[in-house]
């Protein structure tokens, strides 16, 4: 089992009323609010936090980006990547992911992806996501392209990684006289690449087909077990029968000496009216070509503010608490939620979303504490008691492509 | 007004399917509608068609017409247009585009400057303003874009009704998504556009809505100025969507023009 620990690095110091008065918190909300003496201070204190939780004994750090908004300061993934890579020594430093679609030039992120993993010394996992629908507003990245920039990016990368250069890359959207970057990933054939993500039907049956872990992002048990359903049809159909290995989960987690610091403290996982993202208008958070053509009726109602998001059901705290989509409690009430939601899912990766919001830098560091030195031992044991084995125990391939490749050179 | 007979077909130009809609007497007059399509009936196209025969393209993409994934920009759509209009013998027939059409009608005439046509723009995108910029749909919802491109906010209610469908909705996100896919960057122009300007020799007829708060006036008046046969009119009491909002004013100054 693999146990990580993430924070979506919170912008806390932001003028809340600010949000208010404009009815937003992301993509147009002012970076005239933007603090940057604050910032500097939560960066460090992020690192700090990243360093801290390797001590305490997580297996790894799961880092995202998301852009023009307080609820995640990271716009880079790369960066914090970067600066774990020099700053830890043992721990995954888990990409989760980088936004390929954001990206016009690939090749340069596969150049800074083998720069990471060669200063990590192979700790990399090279997650990709598509990105959010405010990002590719906020980035200029054509949502109606959003899929097939991703795809070809995800190709093009791989490629770059495992075919010797120099070789010439004309696609539909990149284009490259010269791919033959000097900085080549030291794990072969390359850093595993999984894929996190919500709703998208296309995007479970994409990681299904690849070979890829899904890791999917708090979830209900209910909606998990569907995603598993949809996953492992969509991997029979290419041949193989998936297990705990291809199965992740970030789970909202903190813990505190007592129930009630805990439970007040994982009120800020809500921190942002309510929500973790903050306000936003639904046509940035799903700007048209940006979703499922199969989902354009669902869509266009939630756009025009006729219906709820279908991404993410709105909820009360108490009512995430109730469905173990948020946990807090001590170590022992914890590992038991915890425990449950293994047993349901048979996930063989776990992220820990420990901290969130304003939580004071002690609180999230003693969440960081009983989550490594507490929660994760018990969880390793019951792993072992229900066989979830992560994809390193499982020694899985970095993907169906080079697995096949494998079999047919074998057959040779 | 007599009513008019509207009648519809799928005709395939450039190897993709073109739906058309047909209707009324007279020259020839081809409607190249909006980023938003366009609804099925509009008294707008019956005074047309009191003096032309009306043609109304889907844009392939848009409305009824199938989306061909090769289509990547505005230049791409004028040319199935150029296609079309060959197919159905209409190579003169006069050129109306509304806004995001009227830069594809401008695209067609780029790409025949010596034709014999007739071109009519109503607050045309398709160039850069140059003070202002085009509004950006992406950054509001498809009822909000709609409702910018009224003077009177009145207006939209009396084209679209109280409560909108999610029909109508959908085929709004539809037309966005093809709007986006060749007109995201740089959004709703062409920077060789106001440059082959120069060279077309079509007479032409230049509308802008005097409250349009899509399209700067500064776009309209560089049409007016790049185009070496053009005359520029603005209408009162009107936004960007013309012929929904002051369709008899618009209708008479086209008839005026088409026959001067």
């Amino acid at each position: 089992m693999h146990l990580m620990y993430f924070t979506e690095q919170p912008m806390k110091d932001y003028p809340v009323e600010a949000g208010n008065d404009i009815g937003f918190t992301s993509l147009l909300m002012s970076n005239k609010h933007f603090d940057p003496v604050a910032g500097s201070r939560l960066y460090n204190e992020f690192l700090e936090n990243y360093i801290y939780a390797e001590e305490m004994g997580v297996d790894g750090i799961m880092l995202n980006e998301h852009h023009n908004a307080p609820f995640c300061m990271q716009a880079k993934a790369n960066v914090f990547a970067s600066l774990l890579a020099g700053a830890t020594k043992r721990v995954k430093i888990v990409l989760l992911g980088n936004p390929l679609p954001l990206s016009d030039n690939p090749v340069r992120l596969a150049e800074e992806l083998a720069m990471i993993d060669m200063i990590s010394k192979g700790r990399l996992v090279s997650g990709f996501v598509r990105g959010g629908g405010q990002e590719q507003l906020a980035t200029n990245a054509n949502p109606a392209y959003n899929r097939e920039r991703f795809q070809e990016a995800h190709d093009l990368i791989v490629k770059t990684w495992t075919v010797p250069g120099p070789f010439r890359w004309e696609g539909k959207h990149f284009h490259q006289r010269v791919v033959n970057p000097w900085a080549l990933p030291l794990q072969q054939p390359h850093p595993r690449i999984w894929i996190p993500g919500v709703i998208s039907h296309e995007t479970i049956v994409w990681a299904a087909q690849h070979g890829y872990p899904y890791i999917a992002l708090n979830t209900s048990i209910e909606d998990t077990k569907r995603i598993w359903q949809r996953y492992d049809a969509a991997a029979a159909e290419v041949g193989y029968t998936p297990g705990p290995e291809n199965r992740g989960y970030l789970i909202r987690c903190h813990v505190a000496e007592t129930e009630e610091a805990a439970l007040a403290s994982a009120r800020q996982f809500l921190w942002m009216d309510g929500e973790f993202t903050g306000r936003l208008k639904p046509v940035w958070a799903s700007p048209s070509g940006y979703f499922s053509p199969s989902s354009r009726e669902t869509f266009v109602n939630f756009i025009a503010g006729q219906s709820a998001s279908p991404s993410r059901p709105r909820k009360t705290f108490e009512q995430q608490v109730a469905d173990l989509q948020i946990i807090a409690g001590t170590p022992e009430q914890v590992v038991k939620s915890l425990r449950k939601i293994m047993t349901e899912t048979r996930p063989g990766i776990m992220a820990f979303w420990g901290n969130d919001g304003r939580m004071s830098q002690k609180d999230a560091q003693t969440s960081i504490r009983l989550l490594g030195q507490e929660v994760m031992p018990a969880l390793r044991v019951t792993a072992k008691e229900l066989d979830l084995k992560c994809p390193f125990e499982a020694d899985m391939p970095v993907s169906r492509a080079w697995a096949n490749a494998q079999t047919a050179q074998a057959a040779e | 007004m007599a009513s008019v007979e509207w009648k519809s077909s799928v005709v395939t130009a450039a190897g993709t399917d073109i739906h058309v809609t047909r209707g009324g007497n007279g020259p020839p007059l081809v409607v190249l509608h909006r980023d938003i399509g366009t609804l099925d009936h509009l008294p707008f196209y019956d005074s047309l068609a009191a003096h032309h025969e009306v043609i109304i393209p889907n844009h392939p993409g848009y409305g009824a017409s199938p989306r061909p994934d090769w289509v990547a920009n505005v230049r791409d759509i004028a040319l199935v247009h150029r296609a079309l209009l060959g197919q159905l013998g209409l190579n003169g027939a006069t050129l109306l585009g509304l806004g995001f059409g009227g830069w594809i009608a401008a695209e067609m005439a780029t790409c025949a400057p010596n034709a014999a046509e007739k071109l009519i723009l109503v607050g045309p995108m398709g160039v850069k303003p140059p003070t202002g910029d085009i509004l950006d749909q992406a950054l509001i919802s498809y009822i909000d874009y709609v409702r910018e491109g009224f003077h009177d906010p009145a207006a939209f209610a009396r084209n679209y009704g109280l409560t909108l469908t999610t029909e109508q909705l959908v085929q709004w996100d539809l037309c966005r998504e093809m709007s986006f896919r060749v007109a995201w960057k740089p959004y709703m122009y062409n920077d060789s556009l106001p440059h082959l300007l120069r060279g077309v020799q079509a007479k032409t007829l230049i509308v802008h809505g005097a409250s349009d708060r899509i399209v700067p006036a500064s776009a309209a008046a560089l049409y007016a100025e790049r185009l070496p046969n053009a005359r520029l009119e603005t209408i009162a009491n009107a936004g960007h969507l013309i012929e929904m909002e002051q369709a008899d004013t618009l209708a008479s100054l086209i008839a005026a023009f088409v026959a001067s």
